[in-house]
């Protein structure tokens, strides 16, 4: 019973959080501040996959949540190498 | 001790990795929209956001192994890929500010006879095309 409660609290919180990084996506004035809220939506996108797994006691989301730090990690840091340098493999 | 006071103490603990998951993601996310300076900015989700996750993955984790009764060990290896590419992230998040918001004549020197790394103008033969 407390479980199902802690679970459900962590999941507003982590949507709560998706939802801040969300506005600082849309409102930010400087564009580094908009890839970082955006790498900080994968990684809260990665955590409701996870409590969700808790919720339906299945092993399948781990992959799911490893492909997508992934493709996060790796769209943010070209990104910001592109900015830095003009291109993104020299 | 019974059967059932171990199932309630393993509940209890992960019920609280639980909440203090859903806190610490909280505290970045929050960091981020509060926080006044670009540099200042980049701490809050790149070290609290990553331990919620990491917390809610141990939660996960001992779920699965104790009340699903299996033993899970992708996991692991998620929470370790994001503590590897966190740091990554700041890095390039930070020479990304250095780059373009932070004056360079603001920075402390060196102490090695060599510019910053992001403004060494020998660093800069390697570029294939004009910015």
């Amino acid at each position: 019973m407390i479980l199902t409660y802690a679970l459900f609290f962590a999941l507003g919180c982590f949507g709560v959080a998706i939802l801040m990084n969300l506005w600082v996506l849309l409102r930010a004035t400087l564009v580094q501040d908009r890839i970082l809220a955006l790498d900080t939506m994968v990684v809260n996108a990665i955590a409701l996959v996870v409590l969700y797994g808790v919720y339906t006691l299945s092993a399948v989301n781990f992959e799911v949540a490893a492909l997508m730090a992934m493709t996060g990690f790796v769209s943010t840091v070209a990104l910001a190498k592109y900015l830095l340098r003009g291109s993104i493999i020299e | 001790m019974t059967a059932g006071a171990m199932d309630n103490i393993l509940e209890i603990v992960i019920a609280g990795f639980l909440v203090l998951g859903g806190l610490f993601g909280l505290v970045g996310s929050f960091g981020l929209l509060r926080l006044r300076d670009p540099m200042q900015r980049l701490h809050a989700p790149t070290k609290a956001t990553t331990v919620g996750v990491g917390t809610a993955l141990v939660a996960s984790a001992f779920d699965l192994l104790f009340v699903g009764g299996r033993i899970t060990w992708q996991e692991v290896l998620v929470a370790v890929f994001l503590l590897i590419s966190a740091p990554m992230t700041a890095l390039y998040l930070a020479k990304l500010n250095l780059h373009r918001t932070v004056d360079r004549k603001t920075l402390p020197p060196t102490g090695t006879g060599r510019e910053w790394a992001n403004f060494d103008a020998a660093l800069d033969e390697v570029r294939t095309e004009p910015r």
